[in-house]
C-alpha cells in the first residue's frame, strides 16, 4: 500500500502537530516522517504516513482532516505518496 | 522519499497555477450494438454506454479526492455514429432519434459531453454519412450534451470537397437551429482533417474503429504551471527557455499519466493514451496566450507569435513523451479564441486576427477554434475557411480542424457569451472576398505526392 501525505499550512499556533497527531493515532495511522518549515510567516508541515492499519475508508479521513483544519484555523490536505513521486522522480 | 519543497511545489501548481487533469474520456465501441431496428440499435447503444461507463463519474472524483488533483471533465467517446446507425437509418430523422438516445445515456452517467455523433468522409460518403451530416443541425438543437464531429480529408486520401461544401451549410444551418443560444450548437461540432481515433478532447472526440472495446483516454492540462515556470527565467536564452517548458511539460503530464493508470485499473478497463495537450481555459492564468507573451510578445498575434508557438508546441512534445508511456489523441497546444483569456483579450485589442490565427495552426495541434464570426458569412466562405485549414493539415501530416461560430443577428464587434468554459468571444472580422466558384466545382482534391511512401 502507498503511503500518504499529509500537509498542514496556516498561521502557526500552539498545539497544532498534537491535534493532527491526536486524530491519526486515533484512527490507527502511523507517522513514519515529519518535517516542516515557515513559508512566508506561515506554519508549513509535511507527515508521511502509513494508513494501511487504519479501517477508516480514505475519503473519510481526508474530509474530517480537513475539518479538524478548518476547527484549528489551518489547511489540512491529505494524498497519497504517488502524485509526488511520479512528478518529481524518473 | 519525497521532500516537503517537492510536495510544496505539486500543491502550488495545483493550487495557484491550475494544474489539473481535463478530462478522463471513456472510448466506449458500439459495434456490437448495430441493429436494423431503429429501437433495437437505440436500446443496445444505451445500454451499452450506461453499463460501461456506470462508475466513470464515481471513479474520477475518488482519484481526485485521493490525489488532490482536480480532475475537471469526465466524458465518454463512442464510434462514429455514421457507421452504427446506417443499417438502422433511413433518414437524417432517424439519426436525430439515435442523438436523443446518446444525450440521455450521457445525462444518466452523469458526464457533460459525449463525443462520436460523426461521420469519417475524407474520400467518400456513403447514404448514411450523408444522412448523418444532415442531421447534425437538428441533432445538436435538440440535444445538450452531443458533440458531432466530420472528418473531411487526410494526408492519405486528399480532401473531400463535397462534404466540405455540405459542411459549410451544415456549419450555418446549426448556427441557426440554436440562434436564440447564440448559435451555441456550433460549439459542439468541428470539421477535422487527419482526425486521430483516440482523441479525448471534445468536440472532436471520437473512438475509432481501430480502438478496443473500451479504453481510457486522459488529456492533461496546465498552462498556468508553464507560464509560472518561465516567469523565473525572463530574459534568458531559448535553451533555457525550451529546457523550462520541457521539464514543467513533464511533470504536468506524470501527473496525468498516474490518474490514467489509475483509472484504468479501479475500472478495469485498458489505459490507451495522455494527451499531451495543453487546454486553456476562460479563466485568468489558464491561458495559452499567456505563455507566448511572457516569452517575450508583446501580445499574442505579434510578429514572432509562430515561432513561440511552435517551440512551445514541440517542447511540451519533448517534455510529455518522456512522461508517458502512451502519447496520442492531439496532444499539443490548443488555441482555441473564446476559451482562451489571452487570446480574447489580443482579439479585443486588435493584435490577433484570423489570418494570423491560420498561421498558428501550422505549428500546433489543432487549428480554428471556437472563433466567433458575424452571422451572415456565407457557407461557402465557411467551406473555404475549412478548406484552407484541411489544406494545412493534409500537407503537413498534421489533425486541423475548424470549429467557427457564426453568430445569427451578430456582427464584427459584438461580443458572445457561452457560458462556463466555452467562455466568450468577440465577433471576428474576416475577409469580404468570396469562394463560391471554387467550392462549387465539386469533387476531391487528390492526396499529396508526399502520402505515396508504399
Amino acid at each position: 500500500m502507498s503511503k500518504t501525505i499529509v500537509t498542514v499550512v496556516g498561521k502557526d499556533a500552539v498545539g497544532i502537530i498534537a491535534k493532527v497527531c491526536t486524530y491519526l493515532a486515533g484512527n490507527q495511522v502511523n507517522v513514519e516522517d515529519i518535517s516542516q518549515t515557515i513559508v512566508q510567516g506561515y506554519f508549513n508541515m509535511m507527515m508521511i504516513v502509513d494508513t494501511g492499519g487504519s479501517s477508516k475508508p480514505y475519503a473519510e479521513m481526508a474530509t474530517e482532516l480537513e475539518d479538524l483544519g478548518d476547527e484549528i484555523g489551518v489547511k489540512i490536505r491529505c494524498q497519497r505518496e504517488d502524485i509526488f513521486t511520479k512528478m518529481h522522480r524518473i | 522519499m519525497v521532500t516537503i519543497l517537492e510536495v510544496n511545489e505539486t500543491n502550488k501548481m495545483i493550487e495557484q497555477e491550475k494544474l489539473d487533469v481535463r478530462t478522463i474520456t471513456l472510448g466506449i465501441s458500439l459495434l456490437d450494438c448495430c441493429d436494423a431496428d431503429l429501437d433495437a440499435l437505440n436500446r443496445n447503444i444505451y445500454d451499452k454506454i450506461t453499463l460501461a461507463a456506470k462508475n466513470l463519474v464515481s471513479t474520477g472524483r475518488e482519484i481526485e479526492l485521493e490525489y488532490g488533483i482536480p480532475i475537471v471533465n469526465k466524458r465518454i467517446s463512442v464510434t462514429p455514429i455514421a457507421l452504427i446507425g446506417g443499417r438502422a437509418c433511413r433518414s437524417p430523422e432517424d439519426f436525430v432519434e439515435v442523438a436523443k438516445t446518446l444525450d440521455r445515456a450521457a445525462r444518466d452517467t452523469g458526464v457533460n459531453f459525449l463525443g462520436g455523433y460523426s461521420a469519417i468522409v475524407s474520400k467518400g460518403m456513403t447514404p448514411a454519412d450523408e444522412d448523418l451530416i444532415r442531421s447534425i443541425p437538428a441533432a445538436l438543437s435538440s440535444t445538450g450534451r452531443v458533440c458531432s464531429s466530420v472528418n473531411i480529408g487526410s494526408t492519405k486520401t486528399g480532401i473531400n470537397m463535397d462534404a466540405v461544401k455540405l459542411m459549410g451549410e451544415i456549419v450555418r444551418e446549426t448556427a441557426e437551429a440554436t440562434k436564440d443560444n447564440n448559435s451555441l450548437g456550433c460549439a459542439k461540432l468541428v470539421v477535422l482533417c487527419n482526425a486521430p481515433d483516440d482523441n479525448p478532447f471534445m468536440a472532436g472526440a471520437f473512438h475509432g474503429v481501430s480502438e478496443a472495446d473500451a479504453v481510457i483516454n486522459v488529456g492533461v492540462s496546465g498552462p498556468g504551471v508553464i507560464k509560472h515556470a518561465l516567469e523565473g527565467v525572463r530574459g534568458k536564452n531559448f535553451e533555457v527557455l525550451c529546457e523550462t517548458v520541457k521539464r514543467t511539460a513533464f511533470k504536468v503530464t506524470r501527473a496525468g499519466q498516474l490518474v490514467a493508470q489509475e483509472a484504468s485499473e479501479r475500472l478495469g478497463i485498458p489505459f490507451g493514451i495522455v494527451d499531451l495537450s495543453l487546454a486553456p481555459t476562460p479563466s485568468v492564468g489558464d491561458s495559452v496566450a499567456e505563455i507566448l507573451e511572457e516569452m517575450g510578445l508583446e501580445s499574442v498575434g505579434a510578429p514572432g507569435t509562430t515561432a513561440a508557438l511552435a517551440l512551445l508546441n514541440d517542447q511540451v512534445k519533448k517534455g510529455g513523451i518522456m512522461a508517458s508511456s502512451f502519447v496520442g489523441g492531439l496532444s499539443g497546444a490548443f488555441i482555441p479564441v473564446s476559451e482562451d483569456q489571452g487570446m480574447i483579450d489580443a482579439v479585443n485589442r486588435g493584435a490577433l486576427t484570423l489570418e494570423k490565427l491560420e498561421a498558428m495552426t501550422c505549428v500546433c495541434s489543432v487549428g480554428l477554434d471556437m472563433i466567433a464570426i458575424p452571422g451572415d458569412t456565407p457557407a461557402s466562405t465557411i467551406s473555404g475557411i475549412i478548406a484552407d485549414e484541411a489544406a494545412i493539415g493534409m500537407i503537413n501530416n498534421k489533425t486541423t480542424a475548424v470549429r467557427l461560430i457564426p453568430v445569427i443577428g451578430k456582427g464584427v464587434g459584438d461580443t458572445v457569451e457561452f457560458g462556463g468554459l466555452l467562455g466568450h468571444a468577440p465577433v471576428q472580422r474576416i475577409s469580404r472576398f468570396g469562394c463560391a466558384d471554387f467550392i462549387n466545382r465539386g469533387g476531391r482534391i487528390p492526396a499529396p505526392i508526399h502520402s505515396f511512401k508504399n
